[in-house]
């Protein structure tokens, strides 16, 4: 108990390296070097052949196509077996007709649940809470989502996030409130008074010279 | 969807990739491409048969090994 709430403390912060971590998983054993060069997300459930999981797992294979537009993998986790995670997969295709086309780890040591602060003893002990951790093609974590047991995912916003993190990378703005793709986005905010004062003359939406916007 | 069997014998994902690696195909991106399955996949796989000892590696290109090439053969009689 001690251990666990000791090695939760440690968990990974945006802008740092995700983990490194070699799992076993349905798709054989994976490293996380293995999606460099790629956007990962990572993310855990609590257990195998539980109703929110399973509604999660069908509305994750949903927007995969879409992910993968984007250049993004799916890596799903929880405590189970692999034996038991494979059974859970083909029993939700069989009653559902879907496809889980991503790799789950089967984490029975907890050692990748421990390293990315997956188990939160105020929630459960032995299961891991619903966390999203999006990685970046340089394997540093961009985003960190947790939600508690009893709440699904909401996948429109993962997929924002994604589109958000995306947009910023490739050009140098940030995202506001609500941002959907094809909406304005935030110029940077001037670090000087006199680039403040060209700030209101380059033909921005601006409320003040602090918050201005842009099409792209 | 390992690409080596419990009982040490590539699966059928796993020929396929011995297949690429045959043709020359050496980075796992260019087998990625080659199989139509996604990089961390080919990267795990070509990791895979290195261990088994059907595939070499060397700067981060694959080729099959001896006893690969000797393996390949049994499937394509």
């Amino acid at each position: 108990m001690e251990e666990v709430r000791e090695r939760a403390i440690s968990l990974p912060r945006l802008g740092e390296p995700a983990p490194a971590f070699e799992a076993a998983t349905t798709h054989g054993v994976l490293r996380l070097e293995d999606f460099k060069g790629g956007w990962l997300i990572i993310f855990s459930h609590p257990a195998d052949f539980t109703p929110v999981c399973t509604t999660e797992f069908i509305a994750f294979a949903e927007i995969y196509p879409e992910l993968q537009k984007r250049g993004v993998e799916l890596l799903g986790l929880s405590v189970d077996s692999v034996s038991s995670h494979i059974a859970w997969v083909r029993n939700i295709e069989e009653k559902t007709g879907v496809k889980i086309p991503f790799p789950v780890i089967a984490d029975l040591s907890k050692e990748v649940s421990l390293a990315y602060g997956m188990i939160h003893p105020g929630q459960s002990k032995t299961e891991t809470v619903r966390c999203v951790f999006i990685i970046d093609p340089n394997q540093i974590v961009r985003t960190i989502l947790y939600y508690p047991l009893t709440t699904g995912r909401n996948m429109d916003e993962i997929l924002r996030i994604v589109d958000a993190l995306q947009t910023t990378d490739k050009n140098a703005v940030a995202t506001p409130a609500n941002w959907r793709p094809g909406d304005m986005v935030v110029v940077p905010p001037p670090n000087t008074q006199e680039m403040a004062e060209e700030r209101v003359k380059q033909g921005y939406e601006c409320v003040d010279w602090y918050l201005c916007k842009k099409k792209l | 969807m390992a690409c080596i069997s419990p009982d040490g014998k590539p699966t059928e994902s796993g020929i396929k990739m011995m297949r690429a690696l045959q043709l020359g195909m050496g980075s796992p991106e260019k087998i990625a491409k080659e199989v139509g399955v996604p990089l961390f996949k080919a990267r795990s796989s070509l990791r895979e048969l290195t261990q088994a000892g059907l595939a070499v590696e060397k700067d981060d290109t694959y080729e099959l090994s001896p006893k690969g090439i000797e393996l390949l053969d049994t499937f394509s009689s």
